[in-house]
Formats: structure tokens, sequence, C-alpha cells
């Protein structure tokens, strides 16, 4: 008998055209197609979806929340990459 | 120190997220709180469930069909939140199969007309939105989102057992009789849903240290209560309370005190239909053992 | 008021209801909770095509209401098809017996698009739809049915042999269909029978499973002759309506 647990996949669902794809849940399929319907009828009922994507949880690639300081902390104090740090001479547009 | 840590967090109202270190009995209480959610939703399929072939209109099947099938998604949601956190579905299901793990008794009551239908919609989804929509800002990210995606499809559902009750109060003799019975079968244990004061509950100490909880269950017992008195009297049904009464002191209604015997008989194993429930359960689950084996046969044959 | 377009509507809606009515019986009792999803999805559209035919035949009628349609008339009344009130039985037997009939209301809706009868061609190109995903789900199972393990191809391919004798009466004109057909509204089924094949080949094919030989087929439905289990079905469907005529739900 074959083990009982099947894949987890992670939904990604695109809302409306245009819009980036948002991760809503996962839910249990043995392939991909099956996948694919079951996150269209578990998370598209109420007309929220233009486009799924389906991955297999296994292959996501996930930062570590103990790196997150390394990781993201250096983004902290450079200002000079926002538009806001920038004076700009009254009176001056378009800039 | 990382106790400490995530302590702080905690009380600064940051989500704690699956791959964050959590003390290990936060992640039992979560495993079992949010599994017995999951595990309500799927049981609750079933005595509403059992009267989709029964409707009694073309529109009253569809939505109570809708209803049904939005209570699986639920039970779906709250099993991938519950599986980020080391156990898989499974495991789960063996636990609600050996009565390790537990449901809301409220569904080991039976459906014994369609009012009863209307009253499970009304009174039980009224007392789990109340649960639910405090839940929101639970402190374990997976689940808090889960129960924001829940409470957006919840109160469709509360509409649609509230539109039975008015439209049987307002219809025949025999109509606003059954729904008087059914608000009379279902009204104590909905309250019961809330389950036994906090000086009595075991686990509620942690849970509110956590965040897991955020509202103690005798506040959210009398906020549904208190939201849930007059719906009853604009229909011109009578709540089965021969204590209930507004005190204007309080702000609140005063209410009778529910059969704590009655409470623990059923959610030990005792109430009518726990039985019938898993039996149910099980008896998918064995049947469909076949087809779940297939499709990983076909899914191994075509990866290969 | 034409009494043959609205006994044509009503035995089209007629098929949706009762193949509804089974799909709904699946609500917990599926093989997965995502399963369990899908086949509510299933169900729902079928009802919502039934509530479709039975609206439109409630403006032809201008008497009963679609309610009183699908919940006052007798079970020898119906005219659905035998194949859409066989019990459900188990998941592969319902698979096959979606495929078939799936496959047919594909072939069936695409013709209906072209009807001279608007109401009847509208409700084609919004139905199309949902059975072209009704299609896709039953044609994916049997395959994963029918080349998944030993016991699963066993299961599917009994489930063929005893359904395979419902399907002849899906390409059976009577007078009713000869009459709709020959003003323009009506869709001649025996006219894609072997476009039905194809497809059905084409999925038994990878699905691993055969066609039984020598089978004496079985039909009657439009005849209101129907098969034991209907009799429970309708009654079941129709008894608090029944019981309490004058109340309004």
């Amino acid at each position: 008998m074959l083990e009982e647990n099947s894949e987890v996949w992670e939904v990604f669902i695109q809302s409306k055209n245009g819009l980036a794809h948002k991760h809503v849940g996962n839910l249990h399929a043995s392939d991909k197609k099956m996948a694919l319907e079951n996150a269209r009828d578990l998370y598209t009922r109420r007309n929220e979806g233009s486009c799924i994507w389906v991955v297999k949880s296994t292959d996501i690639v996930s930062s570590e929340s103990e790196d997150s300081e390394a990781f993201f902390d250096p983004s902290n104090d450079k200002m000079y990459r926002h538009p806001t740090f920038y004076k700009m001479p009254d009176g001056a547009k378009h800039i | 120190m990382s106790e400490i840590i995530f302590q702080e967090r905690i009380e600064a109202e940051k989500k704690i997220e699956p791959k964050d270190w959590m003390p290990e009995k936060y992640r039992k209480h979560l495993i079992r709180q949010i599994s017995q959610h999951a595990h309500s939703e799927i049981i609750g399929m079933q005595p509403e469930g059992e009267w989709i072939t029964r409707a009694p209109s073309l529109r009253s099947k569809m939505i109570l069909l809708a209803k049904v099938q939005d209570e699986a998604g639920h039970g779906l949601y709250l099993y991938s939140a519950c599986e980020t956190l080391g156990i898989s579905r499974e495991e789960l299901v063996n636990q609600l199969h050996n009565q390790e793990a537990k449901y809301s008794s409220i569904f080991n009551y039976p459906t014994l007309s369609w009012a009863d239908v209307g009253a499970i919609g009304w009174l039980v989804d009224g007392a789990a939105i109340v649960n639910q929509v405090s839940l929101q800002r639970t402190s374990y990210g997976p689940y808090s989102r889960g129960m924001v995606k829940i409470c957006k499809e919840e109160s469709f559902h509360q509409r649609q057992g509230y539109e039975i009750m008015t439209e049987m109060a307002k219809g025949t003799k025999e109509q606003k009789e059954m729904a008087q019975d059914a608000l009379n079968r279902f009204w104590w244990p909905s309250i019961m849903m809330f389950g036994p004061h906090d000086s009595d509950s075991p686990n509620s100490g942690n849970a509110m240290k956590w965040k897991i909880k955020r509202q103690t269950n005798d506040e959210l017992r009398q906020s549904f209560i208190d939201k849930t008195v007059p719906q009853a009297e604009i229909i011109g049904l009578k709540i089965p309370d021969p204590d209930l009464k507004w005190n204007e002191e309080r702000g609140h209604y005063d209410f009778g005190e529910i059969d704590w015997n009655e409470f623990w008989k059923v959610v030990n194993g005792n109430g009518p239909c726990n039985e019938q429930r898993l039996k149910h359960h099980k008896k998918a689950h064995d049947e469909g053992r076949w087809v779940r084996d297939a499709a990983k046969a076909y899914a191994k044959k075509i990866s290969n | 008021m034409d009494k043959n377009l609205l006994n044509y509507t009503i035995r089209l809606g007629d098929n949706c209801l009762v193949l509804g009515q089974r799909m709904s019986m699946w609500c917990s009792n599926g093989p997965t909770l995502e399963e369990d999803i899908a086949l509510a999805n299933i169900s729902l559209d079928l009802f919502g095509q039934a509530t479709a035919f039975y609206s439109f035949a409630e403006e032809i009628d201008n008497k009963n209401t679609a309610d009183d349609i699908a919940f006052k008339r007798d079970a020898n009344k119906f005219s659905n098809y035998l194949i859409v009130e066989l019990e459900n039985t188990n998941f592969g037997f319902t698979i096959v017996r979606n495929f078939f009939f799936d496959c047919f209301q594909f072939l069936f809706y695409e013709r209906l698009k072209k009807s001279d009868c608007k109401n009847l061609s509208d409700i084609a190109y919004k139905s199309i739809k949902e059975v072209k995903y009704h299609l896709r789900h039953s044609t994916n199972w049997l395959i994963r049915l029918g080349d998944g393990t030993d016991q699963s191809n066993r299961k599917v391919q009994n489930a063929l042999n005893e359904i395979w004798k419902y399907t002849d009466e899906l390409f059976e004109l009577d007078d009713l269909d000869q009459l709709m057909i020959s003003n323009g509204v009506g869709v001649d089924s025996s006219e894609f029978k072997s476009e039905w094949k194809n497809l059905v080949d084409k999925a038994l094919v990878e699905a691993k499973l055969k066609i039984p030989q020598n089978t004496k087929m079985i039909s009657g439905g439009k005849q209101g002759k129907h098969t034991n289990s209907f009799t429970e079905l309708i009654s079941e469907m129709q008894h608090i309506p029944r019981k309490y005529p004058d109340a309004k739900w």
C-alpha cells in the first residue's frame, strides 16, 4: 500500500491582469494538473483569479530568520536609494 | 534567551511565522487548537450536508451547497496552516479518528428539520464569527491570515441561516413552529460553543499570554448573546432562557446558567451523534483510499 | 404557449437537475477534501444550469414556477437520460458516468449555441464554459484511475462495463426532438455520435480501458421510464415542498 501523504503545493493567485501573484495558501495534490485544478476550486470561487501558479512546497527556497539581520538590515541605512533623500530647489518640476 | 526574544515579539504584536523559533508548548498548543478548528469545519459539513438533497427550493439548495463547500475550504485553509507547524495532513486525520483530537461539540447534535439548517447558519456560524473575528489578531501568522480569509466568507453563512429563519417565522403555522423548535434545541449548545468559564479552562492562561487567544471565553459568549437576542426579537422568535434579561447597569444581557453536565457529557464523546460523525468521516476516508493510491501511482509513472 | 418548446426546455433542465442532485450526494463523502470541493462545484454548476432552463420554462408556461417544475412533478414526468440518474456507487463509477455525459454535453451545447431560440442559445453559451471544466475534471480522473493501480483499473473497468449500456440513449431522437430540430431550435445528437465516440476512444486508450462487446442498450428516460432508484431520488428531493404545499421557502 502506498504511503498516504501526498505532495503539498503552494498556491499563488493573480487576481487581476497586471497585478502581481499573491501567496494564498497551500493544498495537497498528487500531480501538477490536479494541483492547478484543486487551486482553482479552492481559491477562486468568488471570482478572485485570472491566473494561478502552483509550486511544490519542497521547491520553495526561503531566507532563514536567523540570517535576516545580515540579509535585510544593511538596506536600512542606505537612504540615498530613496528619492526623498534629495533636496530639490523650490519650483523645480518633473524631477 | 530565545524565549525572551519570542515573548518580546508577542508583546510587540509581531507575527510569528513558521520558520521562527517558538517554545515547544506554543507549537503544541497551536497544533491542537488549529487542528481542532479544522476538524470542526469538516465534521460540521455533515449535519448541514445531509439537507442539501432535501432543500425545498432550487435557490436554497444552491446556497446550502455553496455554504457547506465553504466549510470544506475553511477546513483546508486551517489544515494548511497547521501543517506549517510540522505535522502532516495524514497525522491530523489519524488524530481525529483516534479521538486524540476533538472538534466542536455543537456538531454532535442532529439536524432534525430544515429549520435546523437555518438555526445552524444563524447561531452556530454566528458564534463562530464572534470567535473568528477575534482570532484574526492571533499571533501565529498562517493562522491569522487563514482567519482573515475565513471571516470574509463567513458572513454570507450567517445571513443564509438567518434568512431561512426569517422566512419560516413569518410563514405558515407549521413553519413558525418548526423554526421555534429549532431555536429551542440549538440555543444552549450554541452558547456552549464558547467553552467553559475561563476559570475552568486549563489552557486559557498560556493562550492569552502568547496572544493566541485575544479575548476570554466569557467575553466572546457575552458578545454573541448581546448581538443575537435582538435578531430573534425582530423575527418574532423566543429564546429559550427564562433568565434572559437586559441589564441596563452592565450594558449587557444577563442570562441563565449553562448546564455544564450536558456540556462535559457531549465534549467527552457521549453526545447524540458523536459516533455517527466519526464513522461517516472514517468511511469516506477508507472508501477513498484506492482513489488516492491510484492518483499517486499515476503521478509516479508520469514523473519517470 | 409553445408546448413543444416548453417540454423540450424542461427536458434539458431535467438532465442537469438529476445529475446535480447525484453529485451533491458526494458532499462530505469525497476521497479527498480537495475533491469534495471540486465535486460540489460541479454540482453547483449543474443546479445553475437546471435553474436557467426551468426559469426559461417558467416564462413560456406563465403558470408553473421553476420550483414547481423541479419539486411538483411526479417521477414519471421527468424526461432525463437514464445515465444521469444512476447511483454514484463509488468514485470511479461516478467519474466514468460523468465522463460519458460530459463529452456528450460539450458537443450538445456546442450545437445548442446555434439554436434559433435565443434563450436556449444564451444558456448554451454560458453552460459550455462550465462543461469544458467538467470534462477536463472527469477526463483527468478517468486517466488517473484507469492508469493508476491494478485495483483502480479493475474498478473503473467494471464501472464502464456497467454504464456502457446507457450510452446509446444519448443519441436517440424521439418525435419531440425531430420537431425541434426541424424548426431550428433543437439539437440532432445522432449527428455527432461518431465525434463523441472518437473523443471517448481517445481517452479510454490513455486510461487503459476497453469498451465491452455485445452490450444490450437500455433507454426510456424521455418516456418517463426510469431506473429503480429514481423514485427514491425524486421523493427525497421533493419531500418538503410536497409535505407543506402552501409554504414558501
